[in-house]
């Protein structure tokens, strides 16, 4: 057996190590050896989306990427994008839209659309689309999630814009 | 579905990758943007008992564009070369094949070395690697070397390189000279949004001041167990002014005597018959591009 490496990793902003098999997933580390049970684990090879994350500013399959090979990244996971108990404006508008109902797969597609907000506050709905077509939802049927996807990029960009009481 | 165990090496030198590949061979397997490889390894479809990551080995993501070439490094990521400014302007046609790689998520860390070395008969780059009469150039203790892309594909994720070699870099060719116009498309089914294709077309196209078509370069992928150019067709389209009759004997051309794989997501039959309807779309909407091309 090959023996454990150690890895440090900034997870939400707070620096981690942890000791990891070669063969372990990010996935695998964050929720096993972190304790981040919100990266959720389905199809394990990269089709479903429901492992995505943030390393380094980009999207990432948890699945995909082996924890050692991620030793010195940043990263961001759904529990880094709220703030305490007030939620992030996507996810305030899942809740609202009836964006999720089993809520499986609902980690993948707030990250995704979190990083693309961010790269590209004005993103059209067929950029949403097109990024939103790398996440399998097998609840919802994609509409309320499109229409959560579009009122939270109106609720950021009135963030950016200063109203008062959103936050960005 | 977790992978077998497996050493993990990670060299901060070319050479000391190359060092790392010669001694351990075949039982050692070189890892890039993991997006291949990686569910391979979960399904254990392969169990390498090393693997050489290059993640740390510098400069091996440079991308470079000289004399009409776009020389992109093992390392490069499919995103970062999809956005480069530079690539699109020599290479058009690759950024719009990589807009129908996959996701984002996945052309974060994918690499185009990565595609390439992984040979999926269905994969995008191979296609235009091949359309573009492109190189493939592999490095190992032995030396260097560089090979055409049509060379390097011998069918399902089976290529040229030897167990000890790995891919430094992958060349894409200009299609004409910078005075002639060119036009290009790429066109796919596949079951959902980011699958691998059931069946995919290349065009691209380059006229003269006469109008006439100077060059013509077709291949399909996701057909026949590799990427394969149809130089019957491009024949057919050569020195024609795309009159109707001739996009016509290209297309069909093109599909003629073409060894269609059979599997459980599509019959021979199916992708002979998907193959044709979307080459005859690559040829015209490349050739509308390239007529518009003032």
């Amino acid at each position: 057996m090959p023996e454990r490496m150690q890895i440090a990793l900034v997870v939400n902003g707070e620096s981690r190590t942890t000791a990891v098999e070669p063969r372990d997933s990010l996935a695998d580390c964050l929720r096993e050896n972190l304790g981040l049970t919100g990266t959720h684990l389905g199809c394990e090879h990269g089709m479903c989306g429901a492992c995505t994350i943030i390393v380094d500013g980009r999207t990432a399959r948890a699945c995909l990427l082996l924890a050692v090979e991620a030793n010195g990244s940043e990263i961001t996971t759904v529990e880094g994008v709220a703030s305490g108990e007030a939620l992030h404006p996507i996810q305030q508008a899942f809740m609202e839209e009836h964006a999720l109902q089993c809520g499986f797969c609902t980690p993948g597609f707030v990250m995704t659309l979190y990083q693309l907000l961010r790269e590209r506050p004005d993103a059209d709905e067929a950029e949403i689309r097109d990024h939103l077509g790398g996440h399998l939802c097998r609840c919802t049927g994609y509409r309320n999630i499109l229409v959560a996807a579009v009122k939270a990029r109106a609720r950021l960009r009135d963030a950016r814009a200063g109203q008062p009481g959103v936050r960005a | 579905m977790k992978p077998a165990p497996f050493e993990y090496c990670a060299p901060t030198s070319l050479d000391e990758a190359i060092d790392v590949l010669a001694r351990h061979g075949d039982a050692a397997k070189v890892l890039a943007g993991g997006q291949s490889l990686v569910p391979m390894l979960n399904m254990r479809l392969v169990r390498p008992s090393v693997l050489i990551s290059l993640r740390h080995v510098p400069a091996l993501d440079d991308v470079a564009v000289t004399g009409g070439w776009a020389r992109i490094g093992g390392m490069a990521r499919q995103r970062a070369v999809e956005e480069d400014p530079a690539v699109r302007q020599v290479c058009p046609l690759l950024t719009e094949a990589l807009g129908l790689v996959a996701h984002p998520a996945i052309r974060n860390q994918g690499t185009i070395g990565g595609s390439v070395v992984h040979a999926d008969p269905a994969a995008e780059i191979p296609a235009v690697l091949v359309a573009l009469q492109g190189t493939v150039t592999l490095v190992s203790t032995r030396g260097r070397r560089t090979m055409p892309a049509d060379e390097f594909f011998r069918g399902p994720l089976t290529t040229a390189a030897e167990p000890d070699e790995l891919l430094a870099e992958v060349a894409f060719g200009p299609l004409c000279a910078p005075s002639l116009a060119s036009g290009w498309a790429v066109e796919e089914v596949s079951r959902r949004h980011g699958d691998f294709a059931l069946a995919g077309a290349v065009v691209a196209l380059a006229r003269d001041a006469d109008r006439r078509i100077a060059d013509a370069r077709i291949a399909l992928f996701g057909v026949e167990d590799r990427p394969t150019r149809r130089p019957t067709a491009e024949a057919a389209l050569r020195g024609t002014r795309g009159e109707p009759a001739a996009l016509t004997d290209a297309a069909a051309l093109a599909v003629r005597d073409v060894r269609a794989l059979e599997d459980l997501h599509a019959s021979a039959g199916l992708r002979a018959q998907l193959a044709g309807v979307l080459v005859r779309r690559a040829i015209d909407r490349a050739y509308r591009k390239v007529m518009n091309d003032a």
